[in-house]
């Protein structure tokens, strides 16, 4: 059922999008020139009105969503091998499949809105201007990592780059995403927080919750259901009575986009941060998909098909949608978008290299940054001593 | 030094510094360094209860040359620790535009027990917030905006409701600071009533401090006096780090005369309420006035108790209880949270640990019963530790 749906939707995603423009052959790749392309699926609206399907784009940044995808999927399957050759432990969840998500959502807003997700977080820091080096570093705990080696795969954070992480808990960094987004209207910075959950997380009590305090007090959050349509091992059918996500808000309005579409992702965040600027709270469903299995012990088949997955590989692969693109408008030759997939898969290995080099945190690293210093201690436990042990 | 510088050196990060002179960084008996800085002696003796007839010094208070003249004799302004805390919250608020309260019915209402009261028609909606009762996520959304940098004070309008916040308060207050290498800090301040009040029932008589003593990353406070309320809530709001702040119910009424002057106390410090020589009782909290009332008992009985309120339950401060112990080499504890796993549990292994060759008999530790509290008034007593059980445990221990 739930499979010949998807397939159903990938039919229609057909590269022959319709050109509103005469394009002349053989563009340069930093051209600006406008390109208006129509999305292949439309939005659905709950208590608003889409946005229109046509969205508009340009050569550069047709280029510059097929490099970052292709970088963020060179990653996935790269930490995919390390963690088989035992270099990353404990849980890695993979996002290869769900990049358009990512990328999409970037190319909508600037470094000023924050962005909050789960633990599928890998790309989501590349795209916040993380680095192969410090996403690869942490993987494999060390110092170098964006979180010292302390976080691990579930918690990347940037602060800087307003990238609030990274959690394991389920559901649980949407109130955190809505307290940014408070305090966001209460320093006035005229900025959105976007707070990423799946469909499992989207039957979480806290969410509504959060929902609906974001609605009273008029927050600019957004909450994007990245709907891959398995909670784990669980089918949404059988873990939501009601799977239109979009719909869940009731009296918040929801957006149903398709997820693996990077245009179309680009057109309804940016619809959605002029939104929720003005009216509060927005509900995006991203309709999306992972080819990975939930995490690395995951097989990712014994819940759905394998026929299932390379269908959805075929007709809708976010990368492969773009290079059709690219293609179609003549932007470079097939053989330079095979010559940056080579030119990435290098940058990818060094990056491990240069990571697999790096020290793994010194045995002091283990209490610091446990309380914020002041008075000079570096952590206490319940004895008033500052807390030494020698580690075998 | 001005109470803003003081606030100053509070707030500075100070180079390393042995555990041992840090007591004087915020209070300490005057004289110690030449500096005029304000402190407070926490020595404070009950008039009447002198137990040698010696003239104790109960507020070391650093004089301003402009004496403030009021028309009481008495310096300072009466009020009861609702009001204290009040005040302390109003002050910080005044002081920083990114403090804001959150909580149940602070707002218009006022607060459940009034420590917000007019607050919010003096701060307006968007600092004073009134949320639904959706602790989970107003607490995940107070620790949100403390990821931004702002200072919520998330109230939980009895501590036992925050359980359902717990998921928050443990993985991402306490963790975030760490996982995050360093990068966020959360300056949230969570308080509310606990503690077993009059006949509340099992559900609104809970004792969070057992369960959220464990949480890496978190200091825990218990306030007991409208002086110590005012001075620990303003340094839990001035911290970086994520205090919570534990009232009780059946405190909040207490009256008592607090001074005109700004100050903040320090969040890991003891109190010492009556020095003694016999024996050390470690208290917090409630318990405190049970342990005065049996002290009152034990003095006639011819015992000279050390009682100490430990305030700071995370971490302990482990100076002014090891000092205490090497003078009078035996301890009692008595604490309002349950026998298993309570406050007292850890305080007890803490001084195992670091001053077993200092005692000379077993450690007693006092707590409540190991049952949900009862709702009727004799068997809610029984529940929690009574004066005649604590002169009981002295004479005990001093056999």
């Amino acid at each position: 059922m739930a499979s010949s749906s998807l397939l159903r939707r990938a039919i229609s995603s057909a590269p022959s999008s319709s050109l509103l423009r005469p394009m002349s052959a053989r563009l340069f790749s930093s051209d600006e020139t406008v390109l208006s392309i129509e999305t292949s699926v439309p939005y659905t609206g709950h208590k608003i009105e889409p946005p229109s399907r046509i969205v508009e784009t340009s050569p550069k940044e047709l280029l510059s969503f097929f490099r970052d995808m292709a970088l963020m999927r060179r990653m996935e399957i790269a930490a995919d091998s390390l963690y088989k050759a035992k270099l990353i432990r404990g849980f890695c969840h993979l996002y290869d499949g769900q990049e358009a998500v990512a990328v999409g959502m970037e190319a909508a807003i600037t470094k000023a809105d924050g962005i909050i997700t789960a633990y599928r977080d890998h790309c989501l820091f590349l795209g916040r201007g993380g680095t192969l080096v410090e996403a690869f570093a942490e993987l494999m705990g060390r110092k170098a990592g964006c979180s010292n080696g302390k976080g691990g795969s579930m918690h990347f954070y940037k602060k800087d780059a307003r990238f609030y992480g990274g959690h394991g808990i389920v559901g649980a960094q949407v109130p955190l995403g809505c307290g940014v987004a408070f305090a966001q209207k209460y320093n006035k910075e005229g900025a959105v927080t976007f707070a990423l959950y799946g469909d499992g997380a989207a039957n979480q009590g806290q969410l509504f919750e959060a929902l609906n305090i974001s609605a009273l007090w008029d927050l600019p959050a957004i909450l994007v259901c990245e709907n891959n349509h398995y909670g784990m091992g669980t089918a949404e059918w059988r873990a939501a009575k009601s799977p239109s996500y979009y719909k869940r808000g009731d009296y918040v309005p929801g957006l149903k986009v398709d997820g693996m579409d990077a245009l179309a992702v680009k057109q309804a965040c940016k619809f959605a941060k002029e939104h929720a600027l003005a009216n509060g709270p927005i509900i995006l469903e991203m309709d999306t998909y992972r080819y990975h299995g939930h995490s690395m012990s995951d097989p990712g088949s014994t819940y759905r098909t394998r026929d299932e997955i390379s269908g959805i590989r075929q007709e809708r692969d976010p990368l492969e949608r773009i290079r059709k693109l690219i293609l179609a408008h003549d932007i470079t030759p097939a053989s330079e978008l095979k010559d940056i997939e080579k030119e990435i898969r290098k940058h990818v290995d060094d990056a491990i290299a240069q990571a697999k080099e790096c020290p793994m945190p010194d045995e002091s690293e283990l209490f610091t940054n446990v309380y914020v210093k002041g008075y000079g201690v570096e952590s206490f436990g319940p004895d008033r001593k500052e807390i030494r042990a020698t580690l075998p | 030094m001005s109470s803003l510088q003081m606030a100053a050196l509070l707030s500075a990060p100070s180079s390393p510094v042995v555990a041992g002179s840090l007591r004087f960084v915020a209070s300490s008996s005057t004289g110690r360094n030449g500096n005029a800085l304000v402190v407070r002696s926490e020595v404070k003796i009950p008039t009447g209860l002198c137990a040698r007839g010696v003239n104790l010094i109960t507020h070391a208070v650093a004089e301003k040359t402009a004496a403030a003249n009021t028309t009481d004799s008495k310096p300072g302004h009466e009020l009861l620790l609702f009001e204290a805390l009040r005040e302390g919250l109003d002050e910080e608020m005044e002081r920083d535009p990114t403090v804001c309260v959150m909580g149940e019915d602070v707002g218009h209402y006022g607060g459940s027990y009034k420590v917000t009261k007019g607050l919010a028609t003096k701060y307006g909606d968007l600092r004073v917030l009134d949320t639904p009762i959706a602790e989970n996520s107003f607490t995940g959304m107070g620790i949100g905006a403390a990821m931004t940098g702002l200072r919520p004070v998330v109230e939980g309008m009895n501590m036992g409701f925050l359980l359902l916040a717990y998921n928050q308060i443990s993985n991402n207050c306490g963790m975030l600071h760490y996982t995050s290498g360093g990068q966020f800090k959360i300056p949230i301040v969570i308080r509310g009533p606990g503690g077993v009040g009059r006949q509340l029932g099992a559900e609104h008589s809970q004792r969070l401090e057992s369960y959220l003593q464990s949480i890496p990353g978190l200091q825990m406070v218990a306030c007991s006096t409208p002086y110590n309320a005012k001075g620990l809530m303003k340094a839990a709001i001035r911290s970086e780090n994520p205090v919570v702040l534990f009232e009780h119910v059946l405190l909040y009424n207490l009256k008592e005369r607090i001074p005109d002057e700004e100050y903040v106390l320090s969040l890991e410090e003891a109190e010492m309420v009556r020095p003694g020589e016999h024996v050390t009782i470690l208290t917090y909290s409630r318990m405190r006035y049970h342990v005065m009332q049996a002290a009152k008992t034990l003095v006639n009985k011819g015992y000279d108790p050390e009682v100490i309120d430990i305030r700071s339950l995370k971490p302990f401060d482990l100076y002014t209880i090891g000092n205490s112990i090497k003078k009078t080499h035996r301890v009692l504890i008595v604490e309002e949270c349950m026998r298993t796993g309570g406050i007292g549990a850890s305080l007890r292994s803490a001084i195992i640990d670091n001053f077993w060759d200092y005692l000379d008999a077993p450690i007693i530790c006092l707590s409540s019963q190991d049952v949900p509290t009862p709702y009727a008034g004799t068997l809610e007593d029984w529940t929690v530790v009574q004066p005649a059980q604590i002169v009981a445990a002295v004479e005990q221990i001093c056999k």
